[in-house]
């Protein structure tokens, strides 16, 4: 017996390559060492936190792309950590993915809380663990490591909705986040555990004492396709994964928790934690779920249909601008559950599709939400469409990357957001989801209404007497500098979409 | 080989001049006048220059080919899309036109009164850029991209500078485009998909499904999706009720653009990808198409009798005459395609000047309503005639290029047993279209002045047509009547090409002889003139 543990354990820290994952480990040092910071500095000085949070995430961000160019650390095939992760070229670009959206919210969430008596520092450190978790989330290999990830990630989220403190929708939005996020999390352990349970079964073939490993999963499933308590614990787990994507019907939750959160939060929900979500996803379809695709097909179809019917048709009714980021995510899900269908169905290059699909929706959704954080006023939770009437008069330059980070959402060319939606079509064509793209269509006509509702009010003159308004922040050059950055990147993934493809 | 590379530069050049202009003056609120001037005649004067020099040098035997191809990697490669520019004959005319319209278009656009002028030229730039470009793709990704790079700037125009329910007219036009945008979108793809040519390029479809054609109920699917997507670009009836008002609030430069040029664009998808490559399909939907067309042309016709808001009198007329287009594409022959190219070009032509003229009446009279204008002539000789020029040629008189392109179209009707019917109903059109034309006319120039029109005449309130107004308007009449006396220069390389995509050889001769016949009819009546 001894003996085994002693070769089991001498196995595992033979795959232990901590050099991996350096980016984690930096990102969580980095969170640590803002504490200490903010205790040794005086006070005074504490206003530098989201600065050193901001350069320290960028030489993350510098280290993760030399490793990407420089080829990874260990092939894919190579188990690290004994089978609990695993690299590929996706989980590579989501890392980068991730960093980005990290980046982003830290330095949106400077800008919020400059206007609210918070404290600065939990944030930057909250924003970091959860980038961390997120990292980690997509090269998990093994369902423990994707839950743990995963609790990381929802436990730091729990704290960031609630953030402020002083707002009664942020507490409002972080019971409730809390909730339906409890909920959700024991939905999917429930499904891991048949899963477990079913695959660990010495009587059924192919059984691994290891059997929440995915490719050991894979392999199980493959062969027990029909079994009930395989099926039953997929379809939970796929459940799980739907809360965090806000597909419908676990999409309730969205509008409070979107429109209660601060700002800078609500892009992070809905950028990264969604893109994780779908990147799972991805990889579970592809993964130990292959096998399963009959019934995962037709499911996610109904799914598919129902969140972009659903998010689109709430969100034409809807003059809260968070609410409808929120609802119009929703919609942008239901889009980019068409790729995951393609990819459960057989073609395989659409996993690209959803990656760059998901890029160009990172562009087109900071650029928004970097917007709305400037134009919030004090009250971050009321944010109306009429609150933009003339904005563009008044802020030429946010009006501009408001216009075209709205156009690339909404899917217009020639911004990336078309060519993402371009290549979505495409793929679910050659997957052959005529139905599926006839609904999608009709979301995204529906969704041109309200898009394009901002924008007109944002841009067109009224003849009519004039609402309250809020008087935004006139952006530095800084700011002018990352969100001509958000704008120009979107342009040139619509005029030139391979320079993706420079990332790896 | 030198020649090849300086043309495809050349046929390049007139997409990138127009959109560096426009770029430059989108972000040139500093520049004063003169520069704006010379920048914005730089944009439209080198593409329609391009476009001459291209139409010189066409090629009429390389018919069922391309002249001066270019193909560069723009990162959708690994999909089998290319920009791949090119022009066939088909494209020819539809290129020139846009040469010709934006040029009038920019000149007209250099006087106008609008608030923030650099962004106003800027947009009309781009607009151009789009519109260069969609006639000049043979990749059929990106003849849908420019259509789209060509219509953003429409909205934003509209919504900006837009008359008194602008943000209304914006709205339902964006709704609607987007849609038939979609749709067909999603039929290009479907066409790519099912081709397995690999490849977005219309010359590789084309090849592919020349030798391997697709199934009946495929092709019957796909064109549905063409033909509605299309259709709605077009203002097909009942798709067409974004036309008029987007039209009665769109400013100047953004309608004579879009009615004249941008909304050929589904036409011009029609007659060039969907029944060339869908035959079987374009033969299935013919009922439709006919009947739909006659709603364009008898339903339309009437509402355009109703209307006295001389804009809204124009919008409707110019989605009426789209209905005779339609009818020489549901023929499905080379003759009426042919007949259909150039009523799109003399159509647009006359629908631009129309458009032109019309806000010049309206800085006459301060008013689009034709109830409290009158007299009009005896102050502005020289614009009633042109109006009056420009009203003939949309009544389809001998001599302009409607004229031309409708009677081709007849003669296609009248060639096959099928569609003869067609011809009564047509005829009633151009019945109903005179009607309108010639009442609109006589309420604004002849017959007593109103009373309030009365007052601003003392004094010089109200004159003649300026400078100014003068060019554009020349530019735009000209070449109606050239293509009304030498259709032969634009249905030449246009027939050539023809009869590559539509089978019936025998027809083709006729369609020559008609034209040539229908040249010496109008010189004949010119010379009566």
């Amino acid at each position: 017996m001894n003996e085994i543990l002693a070769e089991f354990l001498r196995g595992y820290t033979a795959t232990n390559q901590w050099l991996a994952i350096l980016p984690e480990i930096l990102l969580a040092l980095l969170a640590l060492s803002l504490l200490a910071v903010e205790m040794a500095s005086p006070k005074a000085a504490r206003a530098q936190v989201g600065r050193v949070a901001f350069y320290g995430q960028l030489f993350i961000l510098a280290v993760c792309l030399i490793g990407c160019f420089t080829g990874p650390a260990t092939t894919g095939a190579e188990p690290l950590f004994s089978g609990m992760i695993e690299q590929s070229g996706t989980t590579q670009f989501m890392r980068v993915f991730f960093l980005l959206c990290s980046l982003f919210v830290s330095y949106l969430g400077g800008i919020y809380l400059e206007r609210q008596p918070l404290a600065r520092t939990e944030f930057h450190h909250l924003v970091l663990l959860v980038a961390a978790g997120m990292m980690l989330l997509v090269q998990s290999a093994h369902f423990v490591m994707l839950f743990v990830a995963l609790e990381t990630v929802t436990v730091a989220f729990y704290v960031l909705v609630a953030y402020g403190r002083n707002s009664v929708g942020s507490l409002e939005a972080g019971l409730k986040y809390l909730i339906m996020g409890a909920l959700s999390s024991a939905i999917l352990l429930f499904g891991i555990v048949l899963l477990y349970g079913v695959a660990g079964n010495p009587a059924l073939a192919a059984s691994s004492s290891d059997s929440l490993q995915y490719s050991a999963l894979a392999e199980f499933i493959s062969l027990h396709d029909g079994n009930l308590l395989v099926r039953l614990g997929a379809l939970l787990v796929v459940a799980g994964i739907c809360f965090k994507i806000g597909a419908v019907p676990f999409q309730i939750w969205v509008p409070d928790v979107y429109q209660g959160a601060p700002t800078p939060v609500t892009s992070f929900l809905a950028v990264a934690s969604k893109a994780a979500g779908f990147v799972v996803l991805l990889q579970l379809v592809q993964g130990p779920f292959a096998g399963l695709g009959a019934l995962l097909v037709p499911v996610l179809s109904i799914v598919a249909a129902v969140t972009i019917l659903f998010g689109n048709c709430a969100a034409v009714v809807q003059g809260n601008l968070k609410r409808l980021m929120g609802l119009s995510g929703i919609a942008h899900a239901g889009y980019l559950l068409l790729g995951v269908i393609a990819v459960a169905s057989g073609v395989a290059w659409a996993e690209g599709a959803v990656l760059f699909y998901l890029f160009t929706y990172l562009l087109g959704s900071f650029a928004v939400f970097a917007v709305m954080t400037f134009a919030a006023g004090t009250d971050d939770t009321d944010q109306q469409i009429s609150h933009y009437q003339d904005f563009a008069k008044e802020q030429p330059f946010l009006g501009g990357v408001l216009a075209i980070g709205l156009g690339s959402l909404a899917g217009i060319p020639p911004l990336g957001g078309f060519i993402g939606k371009l290549f979505l079509f495409i793929a679910a064509f050659q997957a052959g989801l005529y139905g599926l793209l006839g609904v999608a269509i009709l979301g995204v006509v529906i969704s041109i209404y309200y898009y394009f509702g901002w924008i007109r009010e944002a841009f067109f003159s009224h003849y009519n007497e004039t609402v309250p308004t809020k008087t935004a922040i006139l952006p530095s050059m800084r700011d002018r500098l990352l969100l001509g950055f958000l704008a120009a990147a979107s342009l040139l993934l619509g005029l030139y979409p391979a320079a993706l493809s420079l990332l790896p | 080989m030198d020649t090849h590379f300086l043309h495809s530069t050349l046929l390049l050049g007139s997409i990138i001049a127009p959109l560096l202009a426009g770029v430059a003056l989108l972000f040139g609120a500093s520049f004063g006048a003169s520069l704006r001037r010379s920048i914005t005649l730089a944009g439209f004067g080198i593409a329609l220059l391009a476009a001459v020099i291209l139409a010189a040098n066409f090629d009429a035997a390389l018919a069922g080919g391309y002249n001066f191809e270019t193909k560069i990697d723009t990162g959708l490669s690994a999909v089998g899309i290319f920009l791949h520019l090119g022009l066939n004959g088909i494209s020819l005319p539809l290129f020139l036109l846009a040469g010709v319209v934006g040029l009038a278009a920019g000149l007209y656009a250099l006087h106008s009164k609008a608030e923030r002028p650099h962004l106003y030229l800027g947009l009309l730039l781009i607009m151009q850029a789009g519109l260069m470009g969609t006639f000049a793709s043979i990749d059929i990704f990106f003849f849908y991209f420019f259509h789209e790079f060509a219509l953003i700037p429409t909205f934003i125009m509209i919504g900006i500078w837009g008359g008194a329910g602008r943000r209304a007219a914006a709205m339902e036009m964006a709704v609607y485009l987007t849609l038939g945008a979609l749709l067909s979108l999603i039929g290009l793809i479907a066409l790519y998909a099912n081709s397995g040519a690999e490849s977005f390029s219309l010359a590789a479809l084309r090849e592919h499904l020349a030798g391997q054609p697709l199934g009946e109920v495929v092709q019957s699917n796909i064109f549905a999706l063409l033909f509605f997507g299309f259709g709605i670009l077009v203002a097909i009836f009942p798709l067409h009720s974004w036309a008029p008002k987007a039209y009665a609030m769109a400013p100047t430069g953004a309608v004579m653009l879009h009615a004249g040029v941008l909304k050929k664009f589904g036409l011009y998808g029609l007659l060039q990808i969907a029944a060339p490559l869908l035959p079987d399909g374009a033969a299935n939907w013919f009922p439709w198409i006919a009947w739909m067309a006659l709603g364009n042309l008898l339903l339309i016709g009437l509402v355009t009798l109703a209307q006295r808001d001389l804009k809204m009198m124009l919008g409707y007329s110019s989605v009426m005459h789209m209905g005779y287009a339609f009818l020489g594409i549901a023929t499905f022959s080379a003759i009426g395609a042919g007949g259909a190219v150039l009523m799109m070009v003399a159509h647009g032509l006359s629908v631009a000047l129309l458009f032109m003229l019309s806000t010049c009446i309206h800085h006459r009279c301060n008013t689009f309503n034709m109830d409290e204008m009158g007299g009009l002539a005896s102050k502005a000789p020289l614009l009633s005639a042109l109006f009056v020029a420009a009203t003939m040629a949309s009544i389809g008189l001998p001599g302009f290029g409607n004229f031309v392109g409708e009677f081709v179209i007849f003669v296609s009707l009248g060639a096959d047993t099928a569609t003869r019917w067609l011809l009564a109903p047509a005829a009633l059109g151009i019945v109903l279209s005179a009607i309108y034309g010639l009442r609109a006319v006589a309420s604004i120039f002849f017959g007593p002045p109103s009373e309030a029109f009365r007052e601003r005449w003392t004094g010089d309130a109200v004159t003649d047509l300026q400078n100014h107004e003068k060019l554009p308007a020349v530019l735009l009449l000209a070449s109606l009547l050239f293509v009304g006396l030498l259709p032969g220069v634009l249905s030449g390389p246009a027939s050539a090409e023809l009869t590559h995509l539509y089978p019936e050889a025998v027809e083709v001769s006729v369609f020559d002889q008609t034209v040539r016949g229908e040249t010496n009819a109008g010189q004949m009546e010119d010379v009566h003139e």
